[in-house]
């Protein structure tokens, strides 16, 4: 099937078969590998991208659905020398070991800050309608969906929290 | 996964023209669809994709409640401010379900549809009525901590693992429908089926019908909780779990509407259970004949046997939250 994808701001003319997740569309047929598979099945989030600015797993979901869709990867966040403000916090608090889960990690804290700031509550929200705060637990509830096989939880809930209290801030 | 033909659908009458075969399924979000469908669990010959279809809003109704469109997503539902106020304990059981990544993506239709985590459906080296019908049923004497204890058969012994049903039921909610015939309303109390000896049906859906909506009625008032018990306290889905909408007046229960998750092959009500609570005052002993009466015909397979005191006691915590004069 011949469809376009936006992806990083730039236009892609793909010819695939409909089977293609997007994450398979985005690492084997755009040299996209930042987002990295690590289950296939949604439980790991390591394929964790943002469509239309909501984070997603780009492996439940069909490349050829995403026509017209601004997709962003990791790639898409910073390069080496000019990164985004949690690339950098991930750097500085030792957020990762082996490096597998962090693509997938800093797209969904990326997204996941917006949501914070959109007033969005979570299953640890005690008040469904105060405003949220990106403390330890909010922040632990929100991050889920990335699990981190080298537990490197602390630093990457540091890091997260370092982030949104400078935007709250700005 | 097995090749399919993709069609985009651009609106109701377009979907549901190209939903005629029976080898056809709509997709919305994918997320469980396509889990399926990578382990040849589902095989659908075509996809009809409805996310173009017109079927994103919130709306208030007439009568005071809400009509959700089939492809709001579970994200966008449980922040609803109006939502959040008014029927809360609905933003609970979706918050406590699967990940902001897959919340973001699950449709409120797709999510009453999503099929069920008995690891035998899931594994096609296994026997499985619901799968394969006439295969047997490997769970009942498997691996079954997971599975049901009301309302199943001896063919199937699965549960519907939505936490948002949950809510919806105890919230009595209406799911529209749409289908070459015209759209009408189904009661979620009628819309899943018991298994019986076809445990493949699910729902009174037809093939090439489309949810376009779900109703619900005017705020119950109350107070909501959604309480769910599971192996992790986040991102697993529920052993146990209890909506309630509750209500005392002068000293007494005044209206109870409890549902159950993790229990049976649908999101579990009964009405016996609600009228024995409601005119009485409530109390531990209160609390244990309501689960008595819940429980009566419950019955393990082994590997489950613990869901039954952990409803007991899950129901009691429920219902003590729920009466307690001041938080
Ligand atoms: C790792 C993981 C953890 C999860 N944890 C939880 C949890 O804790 N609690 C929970 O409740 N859920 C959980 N889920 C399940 C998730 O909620 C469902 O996958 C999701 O709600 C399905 O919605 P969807 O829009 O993606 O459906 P799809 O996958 O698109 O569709 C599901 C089914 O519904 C049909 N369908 C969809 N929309 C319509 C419509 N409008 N009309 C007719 N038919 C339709 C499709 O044909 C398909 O058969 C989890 C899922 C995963 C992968
Ligand atoms: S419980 Fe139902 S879904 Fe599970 S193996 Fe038995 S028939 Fe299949
Ligand atoms: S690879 Fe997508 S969630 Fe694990
Ligand atoms: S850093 Fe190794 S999996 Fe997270």
């Amino acid at each position: 099937m011949q469809f376009q994808l936006d992806v990083n701001g730039e236009r892609h003319a793909l010819d695939l078969d409909t089977r293609t997740s997007l994450l398979d569309a985005l690492r084997d047929h755009l040299g996209l590998t930042g987002s990295k598979k690590g289950c296939d099945h949604g439980q790991c989030g390591a394929c964790t991208v943002m469509v239309n600015g909501r984070r997603i797993n780009s492996c439940l979901t069909l490349a050829c659905m995403h026509e017209g869709d601004e997709i962003t990867t990791i790639e898409g966040l910073g390069r080496p020398d000019d990164l985004s403000p949690l690339q950098r916090a991930f750097v500085e608090h030792d957020g990762y070991q082996c490096g597998y889960c962090t693509p997938g990690q800093i797209c969904s804290a990326t997204a996941m800050i917006e949501e914070i700031k959109a007033g969005w509550p979570s299953n640890v929200t005690d008040d469904l309608e105060a405003q949220v705060e990106a403390s330890i637990e909010e922040i632990s509830e929100r991050m889920s969906g990335n699990l981190c096989r080298c537990s490197c939880y602390p630093g990457i809930v540091d890091a997260i929290r370092q982030v949104a209290r400078e935007e709250a801030r700005a | 996964m097995r090749a399919f033909d993709y069609v985009r659908a651009g609106d109701t009458a377009e979907a549901l023209r190209e939903a005629g075969g029976a080898e056809t399924r709509f997709i919305a979000g994918g997320t469980n669809l396509l889990d399926l469908m990578k382990l040849e669990v589902m095989a659908p010959g075509k996809l009809v994709d409805i996310n173009r279809l017109d079927l994103g809003g919130i709306e208030a109704t007439g009568e005071g409640g809400l009509r959700i469109g089939a492809l709001v997503t579970n994200s966008d539902l449980a922040a609803d401010a109006r939502v959040r106020r008014d029927w809360p304990v609905l933003s609970r059981a979706l918050l406590a379900g699967a990940s902001g990544q897959l919340r973001n993506k699950a449709t409120t239709g797709g999510n009453l549809l999503q099929r069920t985590r008995c690891y035998y459906f899931y594994d096609r080296g296994e026997p499985c009525n619901k799968r394969e019908p006439g295969s047997g049923c490997a769970a009942r004497d498997g691996m079954n901590r997971i599975l049901a204890i009301l309302g199943t058969s001896e063919h199937c012994i699965a549960t519907h693992p939505s936490d948002m049903a949950v809510a919806m039921r105890a919230l009595g909610a209406r799911v529209e429908v749409e289908g070459q015939g015209g759209a009408r309303e189904i009661a979620l109390e009628d819309f899943y089926r018991l298994p019986g000896d076809t445990p493949h049906i699910e729902t009174v859906l037809e093939p090439g019908q489309l949810i376009t909506a779900v109703i619900l009625p005017p705020p119950a008032g109350g107070r909501q909780i959604y309480r769910k018990v599971r192996d992790r306290s986040s991102y697993a889905f529920a052993l146990v779990s209890v909506a309630a909408v509750v209500a005392v007046e002068n000293g007494r229960i005044a209206k109870a509407q409890l549902a159950f998750g993790g229990l049976g092959p649908m999101p579990w009500r009964d009405a016996d259970v609600e009228d024995a609570l409601v005119g009485e005052t409530p109390s531990a002993a209160l609390f244990d004949r309501a689960a008595d009466i819940l429980l009566a015909e419950a019955k393990g397979h082994g590997g489950n046997d613990f869901k039954i005191p952990l409803t007991r006691r899950t129901l009691a915590a429920v219902l003590t939250q729920a009466t307690e004069a001041d938080q």
